[in-house]
């Protein structure tokens, strides 16, 4: 593809999804509108996917984003798993954004395995679509 | 700890919004500048009455709390039965005087410990249930003939009652004697929560069952709780949450009614369950409107004569949704608000949340604290000496007459997609939550509605507080003890009692004797719910969003 400044216009392609035993989802349903309404395209994983699941629907999407949510204390474990069903399906570019009731200290924790945001409760809805909207950028640049 | 994701410049700084002069709660319900006798069009004897008569808007009772205060009713369970079992004892050592149960995530959705699902999610919510044994161990050393214990349970409800009726045998309280609540709000977790196994009709029946059983042989027991709790923590304002809830009560007493049982042989013993938010005034509104259109539903629409089917009873929690990760200990601000809301509202029992909710399950100092936020509205206060006080009050009896009107708009609307059942199988119920979260979120966003540490009022550097810590061996002890119950247990007793179960759902007979059966020689959760997962299949949601 020849190289221009284009690929940075397009539009984000996200998927929202809770990859645990979590039926809390009035976070994941919010974000979904607020990300349709800032202009990207969203899907939504439905309720109770497992970690393999919401991978598999990433890369047959093509998303460039998986934005995670999860209130249910099992982020530490469902997350990263995203990650590396995402890595064994050789998709690391797409980027994975996390969020729900996470205690500050699990943060570091699922930075350093490359899942960013971890936004809390609380966080304006702005703020988490700025996030997506750079990492988004950076998965392109990488695609590049 | 500095959070960079948190900086107050996001938002809108708050003297930039522009007061418009309007005023409106959750509801969307435009309030007056004041109230005045020309507001409330009612009649005393028939739109109130005095507490402890028909239609019992200011109160179920005749004496309430100078008879008898709420029951402080504190919800708790994490790790392991053992250490639920610890945090039970301890409550009731404070002064509590009843016990509630909360579950992990597996336990909730029918799974055992050791499923592939349940990795990473054991204990972490509540306490894990996979086996009989481990409702052994919660309610070790507990008096059961003495306390009454609710168990926050849904799907597999039916299941949890068996154990505990078990358990309850084992040790002498027959099942006649044993008091207490299993949630089994079936509808609400369609419409909220979104813990389910089968599709709703599977589940329907299986609530069916539960009536029927418990009617004839647990009569203390309260199967269903009608919960409005969590519709409301998922985005509902006050009217949805008064008005979903309810037209889930009334599916409810259908059944009842369409399996052959009187009326007020089983709605007596139906309970509900509320949300007790941050909007004072909006919250009494709503439980008295609740009250009132109970009572006369049930008299007009479906014929009972005893007046204790008329009564709605509840239990109360205080809004999670309210807390802030923000400067934590203002939540024991809003907690306390929010339960003098509940008690003005004439509630049977509460539970006040904890402050640090919105970091993690809660700590034994914070659980203390919210405890003693009900003994001293209980016993410093002064507010349960006179029932009902703002009965009377221009506004609040004009707001309990806007709720229920607003209430009587969507059970009209649900009544004319053919029932419940049918506004959650194409969404309607699920839309109109999502759509009330995502407007009330934008309301934030602009700063218009103003949230104390959050958008308004911020600190930079917010410092962390000490938080629980759960064991992260509750997993690898709950399946060692699960492995050693199947290795103890007759396989081939489990197996008859689970092939006896297959036939009694497909026969649709009545499961709960199976049920108690198969508890009772050991077979797991999962292996029961698997059973009905064959026979039923399971379910999707339809689209929401």
């Amino acid at each position: 593809m020849e190289r221009t400044d284009d690929y940075m216009k397009r539009r984000i392609r996200i998927l929202v999804a809770k990859p645990a035993l979590d039926g809390h989802d009035r976070g994941v349903l919010v974000l979904a509108k607020a990300f349709r309404d800032a202009g990207m395209e969203v899907l939504y994983a439905g309720l109770l996917p497992t970690p393999e699941n919401v991978a598999r629907i990433a890369v047959d999407e093509d998303v460039d984003v998986v934005a995670l949510s999860l209130h249910n204390s099992a982020h530490l474990s469902a997350f990263p798993e995203v990650k590396k069903w995402l890595k064994k399906l050789g998709a690391s570019d797409i980027q994975v954004v996390g969020g729900g009731i996470i205690p500050p200290a699990d943060r570091a924790k699922l930075e350093k395995q490359g899942i960013t945001g971890n936004f809390g409760p609380g966080t304006p809805l702005e703020l988490v679509i700025e996030h997506v909207r750079k990492v988004a950028k950076k998965k392109w640049e990488m695609d590049q | 700890m500095p959070d960079k994701y948190r900086t107050k410049k996001a938002y809108r700084p708050q003297m930039e919004i522009k007061d418009s002069g309007e005023r409106t709660n959750s509801s969307g319900i435009r309030l007056k500048d004041y109230y005045s006798p020309g507001d409330f069009k009612g009649d005393y004897a028939s739109d109130l009455a005095n507490p402890g008569e028909y239609p019992y808007t200011r109160g179920i009772h005749k004496d309430m709390y100078r008879g008898k205060l709420w029951t402080m009713r504190m919800f708790s369970g994490f790790g392991t039965p053992e250490d639920t079992n610890g945090r039970l004892k301890l409550l009731l050592s404070h002064g509590e005087t009843g016990l509630s149960v909360a579950f992990d995530m597996p336990t909730l959705y029918g799974l055992d410990a050791n499923s592939e699902r349940a990795h990473g999610e054991v204990g972490k919510c509540g306490v894990n249930v996979s086996s009989l044994k481990d409702m052994e161990i919660i309610l070790k050393g507990i008096p059961l003939d003495k306390v009454s214990t609710s168990m926050t349970i849904n799907a597999p409800a039916n299941i949890l009652t068996a154990m505990y009726a078990v358990v309850g045998e084992k040790g002498g309280v027959s099942k006649r004697e044993l008091a207490g609540t299993v949630q089994a709000d079936i509808l609400k977790e369609y419409i909220a929560q979104k813990e389910w196994i089968y599709p709703p009709e599977a589940h329907m029946r299986i609530i069916r069952d539960m009536m029927v059983y418990c009617t004839n042989n647990m009569p203390k027991w309260n199967y269903i709780s009608i919960s409005g709790y969590h519709i409301r923590e998922a985005g509902a304002s006050a009217v949805q949450e008064l008005a979903f809830t309810l037209a889930d009560g009334f599916e409810y007493v259908k059944m009842g009614v369409q399996n052959g049982l009187d009326v007020d042989s089983f709605a007596p013993r139906l309970s509900f369950f509320f949300n007790s938010s941050i909007n004072f005034f909006e919250e009494i509104a709503k439980f008295r409107a609740a009250r009132r259109i109970w009572a006369r539903e049930m008299r007009e629409t479906y014929g009972a004569k005893n007046e204790r089917s008329m009564k709605l009873r509840f239990h109360t929690q205080t809004s999670g949704y309210s807390l802030t990760w923000q400067q934590p200990l203002n939540n024991i601000v809003r907690t306390s608000i929010e339960a003098m809301a509940a008690v003005l509202g004439g509630t049977q029992s509460l539970h006040t949340n904890s402050y640090d909710e919105a970091w993690a399950l809660p700590s034994e100092q914070a659980v203390e604290v919210a405890l003693r936020t009900q003994q001293i509205l209980a016993y410093e206060t002064g507010i349960p000496d006179v029932i009902d006080p703002l009965g009377g009050s221009y506004y609040i009896e004009s707001l309990t007459d806007k709720m229920e009107e607003e209430a009587y708009k969507y059970f009209k609307t649900i009544n004319g997609m053919g029932g419940v059942v049918s506004a959650i199988k194409n969404g309607y119920l699920q839309r109109e939550i999502a759509a009330t979260a995502y407007a009330h979120q934008r309301r934030v966003e602009s700063g218009e509605m103003k949230i104390v540490g959050v958008n308004a009022f911020t600190k930079e550097n917010e410092q962390p507080i000490n938080v629980l810590k759960i064991d992260l061996n509750a997993e690898r002890v709950q399946r060692k003890r699960l492995d050693e119950v199947k290795l103890r247990r007759s396989n081939s007793r489990v197996q008859k009692s689970l092939e006896r179960l297959r036939e009694v759902y497909s026969n649709d007979d009545n499961s709960m004797e199976t049920i108690i059966e198969a508890v009772k020689c050991y077979a797991t959760l999962e292996e029961i719910t698997n059973v009905g997962r064959e026979v039923f299949g399971g379910w999707k949601e339809p689209t929401i969003i």
